[in-house]
């Protein structure tokens, strides 16, 4: 193993992990795919350990995909939910920050509104950080979902062509999806009309398409970011409606290219804006398979953090049976 | 009246006169009453060895904030004049963005009342522009200027309405004042905390573009030409204002502009890892931006340099980058840190920098000093350009200690200042 094959104290996003990090995650995460297959999903992998699942803005899928995933490596989880405060965020957090710290909890899974919040929590804690999505900044375990998938479905993510579609400009998502990629060494492209494209993005290394019909043409695999509809109340598009004639991913676009596109979705989807329901619900989805994955990356993340070794994830997989 | 003041065998440097050369400085009576060679020494006087020493003019800061009334946490009148002079200025200016709004002529009396208690930096006020920095109605210009206001200004917010900025520009030739503007068209800068550039869009954080700016300055140049006013274009960040402003001066338009410290040494990059010590509006830019700004500085197109010292409460800054206010405190780096980055690096002399940051700031406003004529007041700073040191913020007079330089180290270092022939400052 690798020198720089530990994860270091906190996921705060995958920009600053090296490429052995990511596929050292990917790698662990496939053992905890079986368990839960399970009648009986549990490993005790992290039995004594303190998790505190905070979240400063809503989430469904995320936050239960996490609990999931620490309930079913036997740790102790807390949910603290800290919507519609009416303290500044900045206050809340210092203090929030300070209080867990004094519980001495191992664990915090933090999604919050601000771009870097999960670092600027990480770096006032002893306790290991994991960002569920900060602001428009990451959200590495979207990414690290993303990557398996992608794998489960390609066998490979080095050379295939992925195109990161719709609001790129405020999409944690994306970001994240574009560092994991390209340090896989897959090709990255984003299309969306340009005013949900963040300027410099080419800087980052991505082709941009500004139609879709384009990045269809040459993309293996198309994630299809949600559009969220405040993006049309706030003037950067003019109306779903013509949002989805002109970046809708449907059927007919994606015949015209003749060849099998695999369709991704971090979700919740608005159907018939940004992907037609027979695209997301047809043979080439795989936004069913991500969510299931979702489970199993946060389980390697967590594992690893608490200083799980990669050998270990086989043992602590085998160990389930008699522990429960 | 206080006792005379021999500065022996310095190093004087008054841009004014070109002069830069072992001199001795003579100040009687609140004046400089000489400046020559073997000067005698009167009884009674304060004889200093300035051997090794630079002796200036004081320096003159046209933009800070001190946060007196309404914030006194974080700055006073009193500890901003303190810092000023520990920094080697011999006057600063104070944006009207107090709580309440410096608007009106009792809130400028309060502001030279408590400037003349402290004693220290002179303290010149700057009435707002319009009433509550609202950007509805004007202030009463003639009543703040007659309470000792230099000049107008709305600086945290823009004057958003063209209306309103050409009238004040017309309404401020009637007391020979210029009208500071914060240039930055709020509908394109909404929301932003930083340069909108390839680091906000790495940060995921919402970027402010050039043209917020640029704009802005575009109008105000216009408005400028239109009314015959002097407009005042506060802290400059980007190439493309530059650019206007020199095609604005080759017109002879009546504008005038200042740049910062931080602008003049730090990018974008400053950024990075959320600091939210280097997030301050107009925000960090590129590195093409600083190089133009340098240039502009040296050649005039930009006439002087200004701190925007904005001092912010510790827990204030210690908040996610979104959540934390825009501004740093510069007063007690601004000298050394243009010294290092400009001076030691080779891109201006002494002399020069010591223009950028007295006799031409002194002359924008009009305000005296900015020389050491004889017979004029005697604001002196004298610095050691030898000097070695490491920003401390717990070492500040400053009540604030948000400062994007801590930890850095710097060249050059006021060693004393002297306002109204008083020392002030003295290390």
């Amino acid at each position: 193993m690798t020198a720089n094959s530990t994860l270091g104290k906190d996921l705060t996003g995958l920009e600053h992990m090296t490429p052995e990090q990511i596929r050292l995650i990917l790698d662990t995460a496939e053992p905890f795919k079986e368990v839960s297959e399970r009648p009986i999903k549990k490993v005790p992998a992290l039995r004594g350990k303190t998790i505190v699942n905070l979240f400063f803005e809503a989430s469904t899928r995320t936050r239960i995909s996490f609990e999931f995933a620490e309930k079913r490596l036997s740790a102790d989880t807390v949910n603290v939910a800290a919507t519609g405060s009416s303290v500044s965020k900045g206050e809340t957090l210092v203090d929030t920050a300070k209080n867990l710290e004094a519980m001495r909890i191992d664990m915090v899974v933090i999604r919050h509104g601000s771009s870097g919040a999960a670092e600027f929590l990480g770096n006032r804690i002893a306790s290991n950080v994991i960002n569920a999505g900060d602001g428009k900044h990451e959200h590495p375990t979207q990414a690290l979902l993303d990557l398996l998938t992608i794998r489960d479905k390609h066998g490979k993510i080095q050379g295939l062509k992925v195109c990161l579609v719709g609001d790129v400009l405020h999409s944690r998502v994306a970001r994240s999806n574009i560092w994991g990629l390209s340090k896989l060494g897959a090709e990255v492209a984003v299309c969306g009309p340009w005013t949900l494209l963040p300027r410099g993005i080419e800087e980052l290394g991505v082709k941009v398409f500004s139609r879709v019909e384009e990045a269809i043409e040459w993309a293996d695999v198309l994630n299809v970011l949600r559009l969220q509809l405040e993006r049309m109340e706030k003037g950067f598009i003019p109306s779903l409606r013509e949002y989805y004639r002109v970046f809708g991913v449907t059927p007919e676009r994606l015949e015209r290219a003749n060849r099998e596109i695999t369709i991704m979705h971090p979700g919740p989807m608005n159907r018939g804006v940004e992907i037609d329901s027979r695209v997301a619900d047809g043979p080439h989805s795989v936004i069913l398979d991500q969510v299931t994955n979702g489970v199993a990356v946060r389980m390697a993340v967590l594992y690893l953090l608490a200083g799980g070794r990669a050998e270990l994830a086989d043992a602590a997989k085998r160990g389930a049976g008699s522990s429960e | 009246m206080t006792q005379p003041i021999l500065l022996q065998g310095g190093r004087v440097i008054d841009p004014g006169k070109d002069l830069d050369q072992a001199m001795d400085v003579l100040i009687q009576d609140g004046k400089i009453a000489a400046v020559g060679r073997g000067l005698g020494t009167p009884d009674g006087a304060i004889v200093r060895n300035m051997s090794g020493r630079i002796v200036t003019p004081g320096l003159v800061d046209l933009h800070v904030h001190l946060r007196e009334p309404g914030n006194e946490d974080e700055e006073t009148v009193a500890s901003g004049a303190r810092a000023a002079a520990a920094g080697g200025f011999t006057a600063i200016c104070a944006m009207p963005n107090t709580d309440p709004v410096t608007d009106n002529q009792a809130a400028v009396g309060f502001i030279v009342r408590q400037s003349d208690r402290a004693g220290l930096a002179r303290v010149h006020p700057v009435g707002a522009v319009s009433i509550g920095q609202k950007g509805e109605r004007l202030a009463e210009f003639g009543e703040m200027v007659s309470a000792g206001a230099v000049a107008v200004s709305d600086d945290g917010k823009p004057v958003v309405s063209s209306h309103l900025m050409r009238t004040a520009l017309e309404y401020a030739r009637t007391f020979s004042i210029p009208v500071a503007d914060h240039c930055e068209d709020p509908t394109l800068a909404s929301g932003g905390v930083m340069h909108e550039g390839l680091v906000a869009a790495r940060l995921g954080l919402k970027g402010i573009p050039a043209a917020a700016e640029e704009i802005m300055v575009a109008r105000d140049v216009l408005l400028a030409e239109l009314t015959g006013g002097h407009v005042h274009l506060c802290h400059m960040s980007t190439r493309g204002s530059v650019a206007i402003i020199r095609e604005a001066k080759e017109r002879g338009i009546n504008v005038t502009a200042e740049v910062t410290p931080h602008h003049l040494t730090l990018t974008e990059y400053a950024c990075e890892e959320y600091d939210t010590h280097a997030k301050m509006n107009p925000p960090l830019r590129e590195a093409a931006d600083v190089a133009a700004l340098r240039g502009a500085l040296q050649d005039g197109v930009i006439d002087c340099i200004a701190s925007d010292h904005a001092p912010h409460a510790y827990d204030e800054k210690e908040a996610a980058f979104d959540d934390a206010p825009f501004g740093v405190v510069g007063l007690e780096t601004a000298f050394a840190v243009a010294h290092t980055e400009l001076v030691e690096s080779g891109i201006f002399t002494l002399p020069e920098l010591i223009r950028r940051m007295s006799t031409e700031p002194a002359r924008v406003f009009r305000l005296g000093g900015g020389t050491l004529a004889a017979g004029s007041v005697a604001d002196v700073s004298v610095f050691d350009c030898a000097a070695k040191w490491s920003v401390d913020p717990a070492a500040f007079h400053s009540k604030s200690r948000n400062t994007p330089f801590a930890g850095r180290a710097l060249t050059g270092r006021a060693v004393l200042t002297i306002v109204a022939g008083s020392i002030v400052h003295e290390l």
